[in-house]
């Protein structure tokens, strides 16, 4: 026997959260004395911080080094008639970002919802406004203005375009990545010459230029061979077992720097007296070897995070053991280990101002050459404060990009 | 298991076009000199410091300048007739041999010091010299210090791996001197800790010193003292036994010299080949096979002054007279002028 | 039946054959590559006229190093003096770094938990900006800064204990003859703290008791150490007996400083995402429980969530000190003199590059190993004991 309860219970609202800025400022900043303390103590410091640095921007510093060696930063010694070249390699890059970034957001409504599953789109895209940024502030001709605002429209157009395809043919997905690997060879192409192009020599490479030619190499060479020396890790013989920790334990005990040291002294030792790589290949060789080390250890993480339901599985249909690796397991382990080696890049794209160390001009090493030009001598704080700049910027908008990917990846997953 | 085979195919396909990349093969080996290879390639290597003002660094157009450079640019002249047929090679002291023994640079035009040790121990040949210099001290006028002893529990900058830093560890062991050394790898570290005063005292060549001087921002403000340390012959520098090339890089270093003895600029060198003077005709490659008995163009005298210069016009341009560091000639000058270099005869 | 099965298969379609088999080439494979290695190296080092021995460590290093913690003379030690010199020279900055940018590391990562917005917010500015900025540069940078420091004229003079120039800054440094014993009663003091406060969580945790004897006592115990410290060990100021020396005193070069600078704040921004996931992976319901236990938030940290996040972070850590260990080969960029740095210079003047660099690799090893050990023993000791 119920009785049905025809009085409405009495809700008064639930007491309003004040966010008016007193109540924020009290609750945040100084809800104790100590944390009073600590706001007050900070703003101090900051305030003088900031007052300090502005006087020395504005009145101390001489900002006249970057503008006049903006392209030896950029591009270092390469050729100025080859210029566009580089613009050439900008505008495929930009052309195939734009592409994935269209097929990726193909599904979602509007298309500036990143959900890309190559972080590099975001990364292109904060460049390419870094750049534009610098193209207002700096005194450059206004070609190059013009170019790089040309570049930007391109990349929103070529997206546009890739999202209308991507809807009518979903295949084209299958193609992008075949099209990154082909455009490798491309960019590789326009940069050396050969075939009807001039050659540019390697030692022309600098600044910039170099920095990212390295850092992407050193990846993408590596990461078959890191691939490699992780499923040789994994691996139940026990001589290629061995031999893959040994490589892997060893590479990681010792400094990069000696890595490259030896890629640059030593490697010419172990050749035959007749084939002297070029120093940058050299450099190469020492980023590869310490990289794929690293990526080994990662990929080995993803591969250890695959249920072994999975291979018993493949195993069950009748898959061998290759093909179970191929189609199975390694998908599922690269996938989750994807956060991880974009850590692993932004680590290698800082770790490529070592080369100055062993004399490469990337953006590091062309600074100090620039900084013992007579007229720019103990401009230090200056150059550095810029680089920094470009730096911070890359490496910032990377890891951006990999959180992204990682809650991405993470609402799949669930 | 072809998925095996098409992943390592992707692989030496990565690595084949960046081998390619690479230079072509050069070999030392088996009676071929080094000369046919810099001939075959069509272009000099040629290692330098890249970062000593007034001898090798980057001009705003990204260009190399110096003295040093332009002795690898008149070998490039002598050879191919074009002063920028050369690549250059940043080295820091440290690498320097390793890269000329390892065949990657062809010769070394970078401020290095002419030894004993150097050139039996390590196995280098050494071309004349280019520029006698010595090591001297810089320190601030203001600081009171008049000698060496006057260090004692100061600091002194010097760059690492450099003759500098032994000759200085010398003359302050003789001296019972006890100082504190703060070793920077390259130059600029060094002159930049000194200018901020992390040490008292800057060694290194004079003329490195007084180029450096030049460019503090108080120049007036610091004095090179009035001592030698040591004797520092700088000059380019080439491998051991390999003869051809050796004699290439010596002669052509001795062309600039002769031709400053001569009177050859690269003003007049248009009328003194008219000349009817059998030594200037010799040298210049108008009669006689100077060039050709050596393996290089005759008239290779000739193109070096026309694209270079000769050693005064190098001089001044880059440490002299037209220069903001406006260096005296001193020991540089002619043998003629109470200098010391003295270039045997072209006959 | 079995053996008929065997014969059925081939030798080529036989697993158990491959699995040698592939061993097998790889063997020779891999002896084969280091073989041709191995004889170019043999060759190239013939033509270029350098031996492979050891014995050039013997002989007379002559250049100088700007600082060493053992007594080393230019004209009469061996290169091998000044490679040791050089490697307690990188011990020194390993040391002292591991222990510096664990304290940063933990701060700014406990920082993110701040009720102050600012702290907050300040130690995410800190981690963003170092963390995306290259090692290198950042070393470099510091230098410049250290380098702005007045000359020893005219040094900042902080209430006659602290000196800061150029020259480096100079603290005051024990110099009590009795030091060792004041050391040990020092020691024994911090047992026995450690003991108390071990009992006194017991005691809360166990018997629900206010704990407040054992805190009295525990701050007794604090307090001796402080006087032992302070009276004990009898700390020498830095005297500048005329302008321009300073003697006596713990004397920190500015490149020792740079270095230490840039590597601690560099690596303490690691450490500190480390703790910061380390405590985020407390799941929320712990600090719930133990807030509804009544704990107050500074015990609910120590007593729950620390603890169990400490599982979570050791293991990362490691990789974290190895890294900084490494990354102080760097010193070679602000001209302090460590292993990497004074080796660079031995093979310059020897020409003994390959002997060189196998004693660095070697070392640089050895180092990894022992640390990684201490840590995997520390691991242990926090990790779950399964019952």
């Amino acid at each position: 026997m119920t009785t049905v309860n025809t009085q409405k219970p009495d809700l008064s609202p639930p007491p309003a959260t004040q966010t008016n800025p007193l109540t924020w400022l009290q609750k945040n900043l100084f809800s104790t004395w100590y944390n009073s303390l600590i706001t007050l103590t900070i703003f101090a410091v900051f305030f003088q911080f900031f007052k300090g640095f502005l006087t020395w921007a504005t009145t101390q510093a001489k900002w006249t080094v970057i503008p006049a060696n903006l392209s030896l930063f950029f591009v270092g010694r390469f050729p100025k008639d080859e210029y566009w070249r580089l613009w050439l390699i900008l505008a495929v890059i930009i052309f195939l970002s734009g592409l994935t970034w269209g097929t990726l957001a193909r599904n979602s409504p509007k298309l500036f919802s990143i959900n890309s599953l190559i972080g590099l789109t975001v990364t292109g895209l904060v460049i390419l406004t870094i750049t534009g940024l610098i193209v207002v502030l700096l005194p450059i001709s206004i070609t190059y203005r013009l170019l790089l605002l040309a570049m930007v429209v391109f990349l929103v157009v070529t997206a546009w375009v890739g999202k209308q395809v991507a809807k009518k043919t979903p295949n084209l997905v299958n193609w992008l990545p075949l099209a990154w690997f082909l455009s490798f060879f491309i960019v590789l192409w326009l940069m050396t010459g050969g075939l009807i192009l001039d050659n540019v020599s390697t030692n022309d490479w600098g600044g910039l230029l170099l920095t990212v030619y390295m850092a992407v190499v050193g990846i993408v060479l590596s990461l078959p061979f890191g691939i490699l020396l992780a499923l040789g890790r994994q691996s139940t013989l026990p001589v290629i077992c061995w031999l893959c920790r040994l490589y892997i334990e060893i590479i990681r005990g010792v400094p990069l720097i000696t890595i490259l040291f030896m890629g640059q002294v030593m490697l010419p030792f172990f050749l035959p007296a007749d084939w002297r790589p070029d120093r940058v290949l050299r450099a190469i060789v020492g980023l590869t070897m310490f990289s794929a080390a690293y990526l080994a250890e990662n990929v080995r993480g993803g591969l250890q995070s695959i249920p072994r339901g999975q291979s018993e599985a493949a195993k069950a249909l009748g898959l061998n053991t290759p093909l179970t690796l191929i189609l199975i397991v390694l998908p599922q382990a690269i996938k989750s280990v994807i956060p991880a080696i974009v850590g692993q890049f932004i680590g290698l794209f800082q770790d490529t101002t070592l080369l100055a160390i062993v004399g490469l001009v990337e953006l590091l090493g062309i600074s100090r050459s620039i900084l013992a030009n007579p007229r720019y001598i103990g401009r230090y704080a200056e150059v550095y404060l810029f680089i920094g700049v470009i730096y911070w910027l890359i490496c910032f908008a990377m890891s951006q990009g990999s959180k992204r990917l990682e809650r991405q990846l993470n609402i799949e997953r669930n | 298991m072809h998925k095996w085979s098409s992943l390592l195919l992707a692989v030496t396909l990565l690595v084949a076009p960046l081998s390619a990349c690479g230079s072509s093969s050069d070999t030392t080996s088996g009676g071929n000199s080094r000369l046919d290879v810099v001939k075959g390639r069509g272009e000099l290597v040629c290692g330098v410091d890249g970062s000593i003002p007034g001898f090798s660094y980057l001009d705003e157009n990204g260009e190399y300048s110096g003295l040093d450079v332009d002795i690898c640019r008149a070998v490039a002249a002598a050879l191919f007739d074009d002063p920028n047929a050369v690549q250059f090679r940043n080295l820091d002291s440290t690498e320097r041999f390793e890269a000329l023994k390892g065949g990657e640079v062809d010769m070394l035009s970078r401020n290095t010091t002419w030894t004993i040790s150097r050139d039996t121990a390590i196995g280098m040949e050494f071309a004349p010299t280019t520029f006698y210099d010595g090591q001297g001290m810089m320190v601030r006028t203001d600081s009171n210090i008049q000698s060496l002893e006057d260090f004692e529990g100061k600091s002194i900058c010097v760059e690492a791996g450099t003759t500098t830093e032994l000759n200085l560890t010398d003359n302050m062991r003789e001296l019972g001197v006890n100082f504190e050394p703060v070793t920077y790898q390259q130059a600029d570290p060094a002159y930049a800790a000194y200018a901020e005063g992390r040490c008292q005292g800057m060694t290194s060549d004079k003329s490195q010193l007084i180029a450096r001087r030049s460019t503090l921002p108080n120049p007036d403000d610091h004095i090179l003292l009035d001592i030698t340390m040591s004797k520092e012959p700088l000059g380019p520098v080439t491998v051991d036994n390999d003869s051809a090339w050796f004699d290439t890089v010596k002669w052509v270093t001795y062309a600039l010299v002769e031709a400053e003895e001569l009177g050859i600029t690269q003003e007049n060198l248009a009328e003194m080949k008219e000349s009817q003077d059998p030594t200037i005709r010799r040298f210049l490659g108008i009669e006689g096979t100077l060039g050709e008995d050596m393996g290089l163009p005759n008239d290779f005298a000739a193109r070096v002054v026309n694209h270079i210069g000769n050693y005064g016009e190098v001089y001044d341009r880059n440490l002299g007279a037209d220069s903001q560091f406006n260096l005296e000639r001193g020991l540089n000058d002619l043998w003629k002028n109470g200098g010391l270099l003295y270039s045997p005869p072209f006959r | 039946m079995m053996t008929d099965q065997e014969q059925k298969i081939p030798l080529w379609r036989d697993d158990r054959f491959w699995r040698i088999a592939g061993q097998v080439i790889v063997v020779i494979g891999v002896i084969a590559f280091f073989g041709i290695l191995g004889s170019n190296l043999v060759r190239n080092l013939q033509q270029a006229g350098i031996g492979f021995s050891f014995e050039f460590l013997g002989n007379n290093a002559s250049f100088a190093i700007s600082e060493s913690v053992i007594p080393y003379n230019p004209s009469l030690d061996s290169y091998s003096r000044v490679l040791m010199a050089g490697l307690l020279n990188t011990l020194r900055i390993a040391i002292s770094g591991i222990i510096l940018t664990t304290i940063v590391g933990i701060f700014a990562g406990i920082a993110q938990f701040s009720d102050n917005w600012l702290l907050r917010k300040l130690s995410v500015i800190y981690i963003e900006i170092v963390r995306n900025t290259p090692l290198l540069l950042q070393l470099l940078f510091w230098y410049a800064m250290f380098l702005q420091l007045p000359s020893v004229e005219e040094k900042f003079d902080l209430a006659g204990i602290i000196f800061l120039s150029k020259r480096g800054i100079n603290l005051p440094f024990p110099a009590s003859p009795q030091i060792w014993l004041w050391l040990a009663a020092l020691v024994v003091t911090a047992i026995a703290a450690f003991f108390l406060w071990q009992w006194r969580t017991k005691i809360i945790v166990e018997q629900g008791q206010s704990g407040q004897p054992q805190l009295i006592t525990l701050w007794l115990t604090v307090i001796t150490a402080i006087l032992i410290i302070v009276f004990g060990f009898g700390w020498q100021a830095p005297q500048s007996p005329e302008p321009g020396t300073i003697e006596t005193g713990l004397r920190l070069s500015i490149e020792f400083t740079s270095l230490l600078m840039g590597l601690v704040f560099y690596t303490g921004a690691f450490i500190a995402e480390i703790v910061r996931a380390g405590i985020q992976s407390v799941p929320k319901g712990q600090w719930e429980a133990a807030r509804s236990l009544g704990l107050k938030s500074g015990l609910v940290m120590r007593l729950v969530v620390f603890p169990q996040a400490l599982r979570v972070i050791i293991p990362p850590l490691n990789s974290q000190y190895l890294n900084l260990v490494k990354n102080s080969s760097l010193a070679i960029a602000v001209a302090y003199p460590d292993l990497y740095n004074v080796a660079n210079t031995t093979f310059n003047q020897t020409g003994r590059v390959i002997q060189v660099i196998l004693i660095i690799m070697i070392t640089y090893l050895l180092l990894n190993l022992i640390i990684s050990l201490l840590m995997n023993l520390l691991n242990i000791s926090v990790q779950l004991k399964e019952r």
